[in-house]
């Protein structure tokens, strides 16, 4: 009997004990596994592209006549539509993940993710009300600038869904994960009513692009994009080392965090800022994609632990592997035909959400 | 000594309702000082404006001679740690990295001792890689008393004595932790420290504080040595409760709260 239960004691203490990978290898694991996804990418698609026939395609060694026939139509498929669109899942991918890593640090909240609250969604209605109404006579000026104007949006749409969320969620420094997910489905549905409004009053060309925000796809992807997605995410990663402390600490509460030296007001201000830019501009690129931002962090959580100096950098890796293996298969399982990401996503990512919340009751009391 | 916190007659007024009403307080260096009183009387209220987390609504509070909001969150924590009544922790970081976190911005390596030390303090030192949520809820506060531990330590390294808080540091430990923490306490401020604990029980109270700060509806009741703040009138003015005091071998106070009233007066 003794034995028994001093086995499960043991048992109960060596459940609780974290064991880590160092740093360096974890990171060094995840990009290789996104040098792998990203090849194994590279082949797949309406056209393949057979491994053999890819360092000549890429031009980096091969001879070009072995390629044979094949290599203008490869170096075509490659430059122009399948590299921007790898590199668009990638960085979305980062974005989305990385924004998730530090929603939920800033809400102390696991459950956080953008799109589940409504902040994508704010995002994306202030991208298609900039479809609508820069296509409108007043915005016949602006048209030319939809380009830079789609991203502007769905940053400001995101940074005002965020913030509301924020002052509903939090009172006297401390959040209720139940009333901010509660207020997160309201606020959702708020921004879907006005998409749908705003597809009401569209016409057909407008429904199309309005269309594609609510799948959530990346075949949109082109060059240009990649150009809003890069500065964004060069700017996240410098901001991540410089917030990861403040957002350790701050799981300890609003008061401790500041007793321990961190200056609260601040980090909220950055974290909401970046979680809204890294949104939008994830959104303005293809559409509100779901549970990138929930499952990457959690996962690495369990093996690698929450200190986010590493959290963060390794959720943008995994975040990308996980998009471009997403999007490949979306390429594939109904090729020719492409399926939105954002349903993929949501298939794999709510069951795993659900998962997670049967898990965590105890988090979830009103 | 010059003090180190200077708070005057300050007060908070929070919805009409006045929780903190005009409170002077002075500590020195070196002291130890226990705020007590009823539930209610403004303990934690008061403690949190001392630490400089709330702002009073009426007076001032000056630590170290500087207006205590002056200082930004990084300069104060230097100066001043402070372990709250209840941490919720909601991700898995281990005993260890959360210690960790009271270090702020110190070298890597003096970091490290401190956290040992301060690991060893609280006797978690077996348990520093276990995740803190899966720990019992007295292991937990020993955890962030040494968080704490450690922040003190790091701020009195570079700028001398500094000032401790503690709200109710005892709440969740068994007999044997509640006395090991208070005199943990009890030894930083022998060695300088300026101590401010919220304490439920009054004996912890008498056994180990210089001074004893008895809260009463927001006001002062009583600010001295054990022997003028706890006498059987106060505690049955104040707490409405009988009891009995008696001495221990050293002179020390102990209070025995009586469940009936004693048949004679006494």
């Amino acid at each position: 009997m003794t034995a028994l239960s001093d086995s499960a004691e043991l048992a109960k203490q060596r459940s609780g004990y974290a064991l880590r990978p160092p740093a360096s290898l974890t990171l060094i694991c995840l990009f290789a596994a996104l040098t792998g996804a990203a090849m194994v990418a590279l082949t797949m698609g309406a056209a393949g592209i057979p491994l053999a026939r890819l360092p000549a395609a890429l031009g980096l060694w091969g001879d070009a006549a072995a390629a044979g026939p094949n290599l203008a139509r490869d170096q075509l498929v490659l430059w122009s539509i399948r590299i921007p669109l790898i590199a668009a899942a990638a960085m979305v991918g980062a974005l989305l993940a990385a924004s998730g890593a530090i929603m939920q640090g800033l809400f102390r909240n696991p459950l956080a993710d953008p799109a589940l609250v409504g902040v994508s969604s704010g995002g994306a209605l202030a991208a298609a009300a900039a479809i609508v109404f820069t296509d409108s006579q007043i915005g016949q000026s602006l048209r030319f600038m939809q380009h830079h104007l789609l991203p502007i949006a769905a940053f400001a749409g995101s940074l005002v869904t965020t913030i509301i969320l924020y002052s509903i969620a939090s009172r006297s420094g401390r959040t209720s994960i139940a009333i901010f997910l509660l207020a997160g489905i309201a606020i959702a549905a708020i921004a879907n009513a006005g998409v749908g409004l705003l597809v009401f009053i569209a016409d057909d060309r407008q429904l199309r692009d309005i269309t594609f925000w609510m799948l959530g796809s990346l075949s949109g992807a082109t060059w240009p994009k990649l150009a809003t997605l890069a500065p964004v995410l060069a700017l996240a990663l410098i901001a991540c080392v410089w917030i990861a402390r403040g957002l350790d600490v701050l799981v300890l509460g609003e008061a401790e965090a500041f007793h321990s030296g961190v200056d609260v007001e601040r980090l909220k201000r950055i974290s909401i800022v970046l979680v809204s830019a890294m949104t939008g501009v994830a959104v303005s690129v293809c559409g509100v994609v779901g549970f990138v931002g929930i499952v990457v962090p959690h996962l690495l959580r369990l093996v690698i632990g929450p200190a986010h100096r590493l959290l963060l950098p390794a959720s943008m890796l995994l975040g990308a592997v996980l998009l471009v293996g997403a999007d490949t298969l979306a390429r594939t399982i109904v090729a020719p035909a492409e399926m939105p990401i954002g349903i993929l996503t949501a298939a794999i990512g709510a069951p795993f959400f659900l998962g997670m919340l049967l898990r965590q009751r105890g988090l979830v009391s009103l | 000594m010059t003090a180190i916190l200077e708070a005057q007659s300050i007060s908070m007024t929070i919805g009409g309702a006045t929780l903190v009403d005009g409170i002077d307080l002075r500590i020195k260096a070196g002291e130890m000082v226990a705020i007590v009183g009823p539930n209610g009387a403004g303990k934690s209220t008061l403690l949190r404006m001392l630490s400089g987390d709330l702002r009073p609504t009426r007076g001032q509070i000056r630590l170290k001679q500087r207006e205590i909001h002056a200082y930004p969150p990084r300069q104060l924590a230097h100066h001043r740690a402070m372990l709250s009544q209840h941490v919720n922790v909601t991700f898995p970081f281990t005993v260890e990295e959360i210690v960790h976190m009271g270090a702020g911005d110190t070298g890597r390596a003096a970091a490290q001792r401190l956290v040992d030390a301060a690991l060893g303090e609280v006797g978690l030192t077996h348990f520093s890689h276990r995740q803190l949520p899966t720990l019992s809820g007295g292991e937990q506060q020993r955890a962030h008393f040494a968080r704490v531990l450690v922040q003190l330590a790091c701020g009195e390294e570079q700028h001398g004595p500094g000032l401790l808080l503690l709200d109710e540091p005892t709440s969740s430990l068994d007999m044997r932790h509640q006395i090991d923490l208070v005199e943990t306490a009890r030894q930083r401020a022998q060695n300088g420290t300026a101590v401010i604990a919220v304490l439920h029980d009054l004996n912890l109270a008498m056994r180990f504080a210089d001074r004893i700060v008895l809260l009463h509806r927001g006001k002062l009741a009583v600010d001295g040595g054990r022997a003028d703040a706890i006498t059987a009138e106060t505690i049955r003015r104040i707490f409405e409760v009988d009891v009995t005091i008696d001495y221990t071998d050293q002179g020390v106070p102990f209070l025995l709260p009586q469940t009936m009233r004693p048949a004679g007066p006494g």
